[in-house]
């Protein structure tokens, strides 16, 4: 598997390099549009003087900080072991230029980006399960649409008021939650059953085979009724509603309350990033430095987390994220 | 149904589902890179003049639209030769490969008389066309 991974990504850069020399003779032969470009900015010019004065600050300098950060904000979100997303939307929304709407935009896109480069190896190792994830999913997903419109159809201040409380509310979780590697399933309920949510891993630590099942199905699934329109109106990623609920509230083994947690991420945030892609609200200039700055972060991260020491992290991530969503708050008052 | 056996290992859609996502994220993101760079370095003439990204930014998505001449929706695929919408090629990608990787599940879990799975497979399709359709995505405050 590791050499055919690596043809693959011998292979993905002669296709990159084939792709620049294919579309630097598209510009060569796209003369087409210019004038078109030229009137987007002359009526830039006109618009300049009512969206404010030009800061002076050149076009690039914001992106390249953006990737630097998500950068750093990647390796963090690994140690601490919280989702890139939810460190995103507050910390950009609060430090950045950025409107709210492409803070969202992009966040939804970092936080897909992440959970998509991270489902392959959590399934192949079964520690995120189709099964379980299939029903979830559904309702999520479903949700996260009423979730994205009901975002953009609220008024900022008001998206970022609540977007203040939810953060800080993620931050007392994450302080408080004590999550448990095996809880006790004395009995799955009839609608687990039904819905077929049970498995089995091999725990790498013990080398035993470890078999699950799921009780409290109902409540769970209407839990995620909530986390669905969180995540998509406030472009987060849900990881820290999944996994207390898979875990504590359903029963599922950490392990894979984490696993499809994360892979799920990659469906529920697979509606909402839609409805944001086609309202507008990605900006590729900076949403790309985001997702690349955050997915190589997170490949940094892994590597130092056997030297890390998660816990310190984890506890400065949420003095963090209780500082953002505090500031995120005030600016919701309009204070 | 037939009955399931769990031996810890990854069932083959699972597997399958797995190795879909692998080579269309990673795709998506080299995809995602070079046309950044084609954008960034001038190389394909942008819709939105580079330096004028940053008056609107700030503003409301509205507002972008509006000064920008931004179209909603599926609109952006008119203007795929522009250097700032070439992007949309990598991060559609990105956005479709749920979509992409649902689809096999459906007879699988037909062959197997799981209809249920089958049923939620097709739902969560549907569910994702919807999103990306976008038949209610235009619009913004």
């Amino acid at each position: 598997m590791t050499m055919n991974r690596k043809h693959v990504l011998a292979g993905s850069a002669c296709i990159a390099l084939m792709g620049v020399l294919l579309f630097a003779a598209l510009a060569w032969a796209s003369n087409a549009g210019t004038e078109a470009v030229a009137q987007v900015g002359s009526d830039m010019v006109k618009a300049g003087a009512q969206l404010g004065a030009d800061t002076g600050v050149a076009w690039w300098v914001w992106p390249l900080v953006l990737l630097f950060f998500c950068f750093v904000l990647g390796i963090i979100a690994v140690l601490a072991g919280v989702g890139g997303g939810v460190l995103y939307v507050p910390l950009v929304s609060g430090f950045f230029p950025f409107h709210l709407d492409f803070v969202r935009g992009a966040g939804l896109m970092v936080a897909l980006a992440g959970a998509l480069a991270a489902g392959p190896g959590l399934l192949k190792r079964n520690f995120a399960s189709l099964r379980l994830a299939l029903p979830v999913a559904l309702i999520a997903s479903s949700c996260a649409i009423v979730g994205a419109f009901l975002g953009m159809a609220l008024p900022t201040q008001v998206v970022q008021l609540f977007l203040g409380i939810t953060i800080m509310g993620i931050a007392i979780l994450l302080l408080c939650s004590k999550n448990s590697a095996h809880p006790v399933v004395t009995k799955a309920d009839a609608l687990g059953i039904a819905l077929g949510m049970n498995g089995a891993y091999n725990d790498p630590a013990t080398g035993e085979l470890v078999q699950w099942k799921t009780h409290r199905t109902l409540p769970g699934l209407l839990m995620f009724i909530v986390i669905g329109v969180m995540a998509g109106m406030f472009g987060l990623g849900a990881g820290w509603a999944n996994v207390p609920v898979l875990n504590l509230m359903m029963g599922a083994p950490l392990k894979v309350a984490v696993g499809t947690s994360k892979f799920l991420l990659s469906i529920t945030d697979t509606s909402a990033a839609w409805v944001y892609l086609n309202k507008g609200c990605v900006i590729p200039l900076m949403a790309i430095p985001s997702i690349i700055g955050l997915m190589l972060g997170s490949f940094v991260g892994v590597r130092l987390l056997a030297k890390a020491k998660p816990t310190f992290i984890r506890y400065m991530v949420i003095g963090v994220l209780l500082f953002a969503g505090g500031k995120a708050l005030l600016k919701g008052l309009g204070i | 149904m037939s009955e399931i056996i769990h031996t810890g290992k990854a069932s083959p859609e699972q597997v399958s589902y797995a190795n879909m996502l692998f080579y269309g994220c990673w795709g998506g993101l080299g995809l995602m890179a070079v046309t950044y760079l084609l954008y960034v370095f001038g190389i394909i003439t942008p819709h939105i003049p580079l330096n004028q990204i940053p008056l609107m930014w700030s503003e409301p998505v509205g507002t972008y639209l509006e000064l920008g001449k931004v179209p909603t929706g599926w609109g952006w695929s008119v203007l795929i030769l522009k250097g700032d919408f070439l992007n949309f090629l990598g991060i559609v990608l990105l956005a479709g490969m749920t979509i992409v990787c649902y689809i096999p599940l459906i007879p699988v879990f037909l062959k197997r008389k799981e209809f249920v799975f089958a049923g939620l497979a097709l739902a969560e399709i549907l569910v994702l066309l919807f999103a990306a359709s976008g038949i209610v995505g235009g619009g913004a405050h």
